[in-house]
């Protein structure tokens, strides 16, 4: 466990040595741009309007005192979605997107020499396929949460529209009340930690794997493991320093 | 000029190279043979620094290798040309891109420049036009000539191939070996091939070393091979009913 953390570290201080070239790895860091963020805007767009709606449907559901004004709900939603539902829900399927991609990405490149190639040639080649990945991992995942937000309350609106329970007024004007900018600071600060977590776990477990097929797909399982995991706990940690 | 010193190499209790030293010559073709498990690919690795010698030194033109950094092995490796055993190209990079790969990172010639080089480099391993293909596009004959095409790309002075005829019919296995052999003249490298190819052996073996349980158990050229009285090196060589046939003529 110990010589693990010590070797990711080490990997991590590789990673982010001075390039060999500068436009070479800014190309590479364009590249998992597009693949991270315009990749996964399908998936959280789908994802992120569900689990708004589901969020509203199921806080109006408990919230059946008549003393509770109506508009409750749709607070509750807002502080849901932005403090876990969009940040870790997304940062978990994301974990399963991307980071399994980029652990059987670097994987196949150990077990097919071309991570050795890259060393033969001089290239640091942790700098060059980890870094751009965890560059955009750290600047993508906030970019995507925001999004997510935003459909979420679209999902939470939508729900309003299609049932009786809460008004659209009430909702709309529930996203408003008593809101508190610390728990924007809070979701961002999750996905840029969420984001450096999936995507630097995985290319860790990518980068060491020896032997073949079957080990890559057990370190992409790994990887996806261990980030979902490291992402539950440093929801705790991040929500018990800022809230 | 490739220089061994005492070259040692041990995983955990296991002591897979026993001591090698040998001296590689510009111009010609050095041979590294032995059977599977007698340390031929560990130590091709630790010559061009994928592992780390347990004890020993490894020389390019009289300067210490194994004892430098990262950051000072890299003016050497630019020098550096390998063809791997599946070739190792890159994947989601055009044969093109591959080859402009090392030159993109490590000059500053203009894209038009690189292109030239490019196309120059594959019009010297027969492939000219096949610059928008990807690896998976490729055979496997083919896929070794782009991995030679971008090896000789940064005109290096060391080439080091891992067993160059796996996988590959007889006739393509000549073709890549003529290729690595007119190549090494042309360029005046330093070549050093790793394989268990007897036609290579008998064909491009300017200068072998055969490797026997992790030791140098003969050194000698491929005129000298048949009339060695090495037993385990007669074993190896001449293994199969053609090779002792072949032998029985001379």
């Amino acid at each position: 466990m110990i010589q693990s953390l010590g070797r990711y570290i080490l990997l991590l201080r590789l990673s982010f040595r001075k390039p060999e070239k500068f436009q070479v790895y800014w190309a590479e860091v364009m590249r998992e741009m597009v693949s991270a963020g315009i990749g996964s805007l399908g998936i959280i767009m789908i994802i992120s309007v569900f689990i708004g709606a589901a969020v509203t449907i199921q806080t109006a559901f408990q919230l059946v005192s008549p003393l509770i004004p109506k508009s409750v709900v749709g607070g509750i939603a807002r502080d849901s979605t932005i403090l876990e539902f969009s940040p870790t829900i997304s940062a978990l399927v994301l974990a399963g997107r991307i980071g399994s991609s980029m652990a059987s990405q670097i994987g196949t490149m150990r077990v097919t020499e071309q991570i050795d190639a890259l060393e033969i040639m001089g290239v640091n080649a942790p700098g060059y396929l980890i870094s751009p990945k965890v560059i955009s991992g750290v600047t993508m995942f906030p970019l995507l949460v925001i999004v997510s937000v935003l459909l979420g309350f679209t999902g939470g609106y939508i729900a309003c529209l299609t049932s009786s329970e809460v008004t659209t007024y009430d909702f709309i004007s529930g996203l408003s009340d008593g809101f508190n900018p610390i728990i924007i600071t809070t979701c961002l600060v999750k996905s840029v930690v969420f984001g450096f977590i999936i995507t630097s776990i995985c290319s860790y477990q990518g980068f060491y794997v020896s032997g073949g097929a079957l080990e890559v797909g057990q370190a992409a399982t790994r990887g996806v493991v261990f980030s979902c995991v490291m992402i539950l706990m440093f929801d705790l940690i991040i929500s018990r320093l800022f809230l | 000029m490739i220089e061994l010193q005492n070259i040692k190499k041990t995983f955990g209790e296991n002591e897979v190279l026993k001591g090698i030293s040998s001296t590689f010559k510009p111009g010609i073709n050095n041979l590294i043979i032995g059977g599977s498990g007698s340390g031929k690919t560990t130590l091709l690795k630790c010559i061009v620094g994928l592992h780390e010698p347990t004890e020993g030194d490894v020389l390019f033109n009289g300067e210490n290798f194994t004892d430098m950094t990262f950051e000072q092995r890299v003016p050497i490796r630019t020098h550096i040309g390998m063809l791997f055993q599946n070739s190792a190209l890159f994947d989601s990079m055009t044969v093109e891109q591959n080859i402009m790969f090392p030159l993109n990172l490590f000059t500053n010639q203009s894209k038009a420049e690189k292109r030239d080089r490019a196309n120059f480099c594959l019009e010297r391993v027969n492939l000219a036009g096949k610059n928008k293909l990807f690896p998976s596009e490729l055979s496997g004959g083919m896929k070794k000539r782009v991995g030679i095409a971008r090896a000789i790309s940064m005109q290096p002075k060391y080439l080091f191939v891992d067993e160059p005829n796996s996988g590959l019919d007889p006739v393509t296995s000549i073709l890549i070996d003529d290729l690595i052999s007119e190549l090494t003249v042309e360029y005046n490298m330093t070549t050093v091939v790793v394989t268990h190819d007897m036609n290579s052996v008998m064909g491009i073996g300017d200068h072998i070393v055969f490797l026997h349980q992790g030791k140098k158990w003969w050194e000698g050229s491929n005129k000298e091979i048949a009339h060695t009285d090495n037993k385990e090196l007669n074993d190896f060589v001449f293994a199969s009913r053609f090779m002792r046939a072949a032998k029985a003529k001379l």
